[in-house]
């Protein structure tokens, strides 16, 4: 124990080491993973996310336009939003807070017109 | 005097996973040790039925919790391998930067358990805080703590920055500055060494013949050390196998600390010397075939072996991970221990219990 | 490719085992691959000094296969592994968890088999045998 002392001291007189959360939460990095943004607008419903993501997570139909991603299967490896080929699919730095029921997210997008035959 | 059978565990204060051990006992002594699992298998190997060879990447990033990034490393070198491809200079730099990481945050997660397990908190506390800063970085150059998937078939997905490194050095500096003041406190300590210093022996021959692995093998004396081999960028980075010869718990922990600032250096030589250049190659085709690959986990060495027959689905994958190669060599530790000084001694050959049962 | 397996037969794996290990060699693991209906391959891989040795034996579930924790302790676990798995039986293993390692008693299956088959030897419990997939 005596080994310890000089952490010790230095414990007693450097402030706390964790800070007050949730009142003082701590700035995500730049780089960090988190949350799934996709853009309607840009999103062509190609599928290629929905066939990368190795949780299965993703739902896209591309009759209906529709985009669908469930936060709770979600492993936030980003490898959709590098698959992405219109970069519409985007990963923020921004964590989800935790939820009381699971919830799933939704994009609604304009189905491209079918090609008439 | 009549034996009786103790159960320990699966549940059990100092144990993080679940395992259990018939313990034979005469008083409080150790007859016998049989242990049994098969309390959190996953089945994970079983997957590449349903994942392509792609996805199999982020799976096998959850083998294990702690050293997520060096399974994926693994089992990419092991494709890479099969595809006859090589990941670029940077990628392979990048490879040893995460994977030292993450051999300092498990080392530092387990030297803080281990003083757990001996009942010495406020050394527990100290060491995680230390980790804390290694998580940090984790987190700031690869988006995520412990799961960082920076891995890919070829490659590697992400990239650190100019001033990621300046940020990685200069969080290097005071780990290596506070995980040397405990030092003395691990290695030293009258307590520490009192509850650890000819306990659980393991034998140089014992270590062989068992099949140990990783700083249970090198606290025995074997300098044997996967990352020898040479793999990612390890072929032009300078370092020794770290080797205690007492074969006891604290031969063990004392591999492991000393690991840890082996570890500070590997990240600091790799930085220095990380070349520029591309992130990873395109993996193309589909892999046909049989190859292994073993890489250096913080827990001993990890054997991958593929088995592919030319579709996105691989047909068979195994992983042997190190805590499945020490549990056999419990069953000699144990034995003539007092039961007081089982836990301590089940914990020091780190025992990854979700990793074994995959 | 750099993975070569030497075949090995039944009847010869204990005694060339006991050779290799005199010659220093650590035992590293075991690996099952079904490759057919009731048929397996048992590679064992081997070590010294960071040079690896690739085993290969073939086996059934119809008959029982030789233990090599005979020669090598350490391959108790995994070879109760393959039992688990794969529902292939060992004989003379040292520590024998009768195919209970991970599974528990009602489990009848061999959850790594591709191919469904009927029982396994020992256990008759019935219930799903097809697994995985």
């Amino acid at each position: 124990m005596p080994f310890m002392l000089p952490s010790i001291l230095r414990n007693v007189f450097s402030g706390p080491a964790t800070r007050p959360y949730p009142a003082n939460p701590r700035q995500p990095f730049a780089d960090a993973r988190g949350e799934l943004v996709n853009d309607p607008e840009t999103c062509i419903f190609c599928s290629i996310c929905a066939k990368k993501c190795p949780s299965q997570c993703l739902a896209v139909d591309k009759e209906l336009g529709t985009w669908e991603w469930d936060p709770f299967a979600c492993v936030y490896c980003g490898v959709c939003a590098e698959a992405c080929p219109t970069k519409s699919l985007r990963q923020t730095n921004v964590r989800r807070a935790v939820a009381r029921d699971k919830q799933s997210v939704a994009v609604q997008g304009q189905p491209k017109p079918k090609k008439s035959p | 005097m009549k034996t009786s059978i103790l159960p320990f565990g699966p549940q059990h204060p100092v144990l993080p996973e679940p395992i259990h051990l018939s313990l034979t006992i005469e008083n409080e002594t150790v007859l016998e040790a049989r242990p049994a699992l098969g309390y959190v298998h996953r089945g994970l190997e079983n997957l590449v039925a349903a994942r392509d060879m792609h996805q199999m990447v982020q799976v096998v990033e959850r083998v294990c919790g702690i050293c997520s990034m060096i399974h994926a490393m693994c089992y990419c070198q092991a494709l890479e391998e099969m595809l006859d491809i090589q990941a670029p200079p940077r990628a392979e730099y990048l490879r040893v930067i995460w994977s030292e990481l993450h051999r300092i945050h498990s080392h530092l997660l387990w030297l803080g358990l281990f003083a757990d397990a001996m009942g010495f908190e406020s050394l527990f506390m100290q060491l995680w805080k230390i980790r804390e800063r290694v998580m940090d970085i984790n987190e700031a150059t690869a988006g995520n703590r412990v799961i960082v998937s920076v891995n890919v078939v070829g490659g590697v997905r992400r990239d650190i920055d100019e001033d990621q490194v300046a940020m990685i050095e200069k969080e290097l500096v005071t780990v290596e500055r506070e995980v040397k003041q405990l030092s003395l406190t691990l290695l030293t300590d009258f307590t520490v060494k009192k509850r650890t210093k000819g306990k659980g022996v393991l034998t140089r021959e014992q270590a062989l013949e068992l099949g140990a692995a990783g700083p249970t093998l090198r606290g025995s004396g074997v300098a044997q050390d996967m990352r020898q081999l040479g793999y990612a960028a390890f072929k032009d980075l300078d370092f020794e196998p770290v080797v205690e010869t007492g074969g006891d718990s604290w031969a063990r922990a004392a591999v492991r600390f000393k690991e840890t600032l082996q570890s500070v250096d590997l990240v600091r030589q790799a930085l220095a010397g990380l070349p520029q250049g591309d992130l990873a190659v395109k993996a193309k085709g589909k892999p046909e075939g049989e190859a292994t690959a073993r890489v250096e986990q913080p827990r001993g060495e990890v054997l991958y072996y593929i088995k592919a027959n030319g579709t996105k689905h691989l047909d068979r994958l195994r992983i042997r991970t190190p805590t499945f190669a020490n549990i056999p060599p419990l069953t000699v530790m144990l034995p003539g221990l007092e039961l007081a000084d089982v836990p301590v001694v089940v914990l020091s050959i780190d025992p990854c219990i979700s990793c074994t049962e995959r | 490719m750099s993975f070569i397996a030497t075949p090995v037969t039944a009847n010869n794996l204990c005694k060339d085992a006991q050779a290799l290990k005199a010659r220093g060699f650590r035992f590293v693991t075991m690996t099952c691959v079904e490759t057919g209906p009731g048929e397996f391959d048992l590679i064992y891989h081997f070590d010294k000094d960071l040079d690896m040795v690739h085993w290969r034996l073939a086996a059934t579930d119809r008959e029982a296969s030789p233990s090599l924790s005979t020669v090598y302790l350490a391959a108790f676990l995994a070879e109760n592994e393959i039992q688990d798995q794969f529902g292939l039986r060992f004989a003379d293993l040292a520590i024998d968890y009768q195919g209970k390692l991970y599974l528990d008693e009602e489990a009848g299956a061999t959850p790594f088999c591709r191919f469904s088959r009927a029982s396994i030897t020992q256990t008759d419990s019935g219930g799903d045998t097809e697994g995985g997939q």
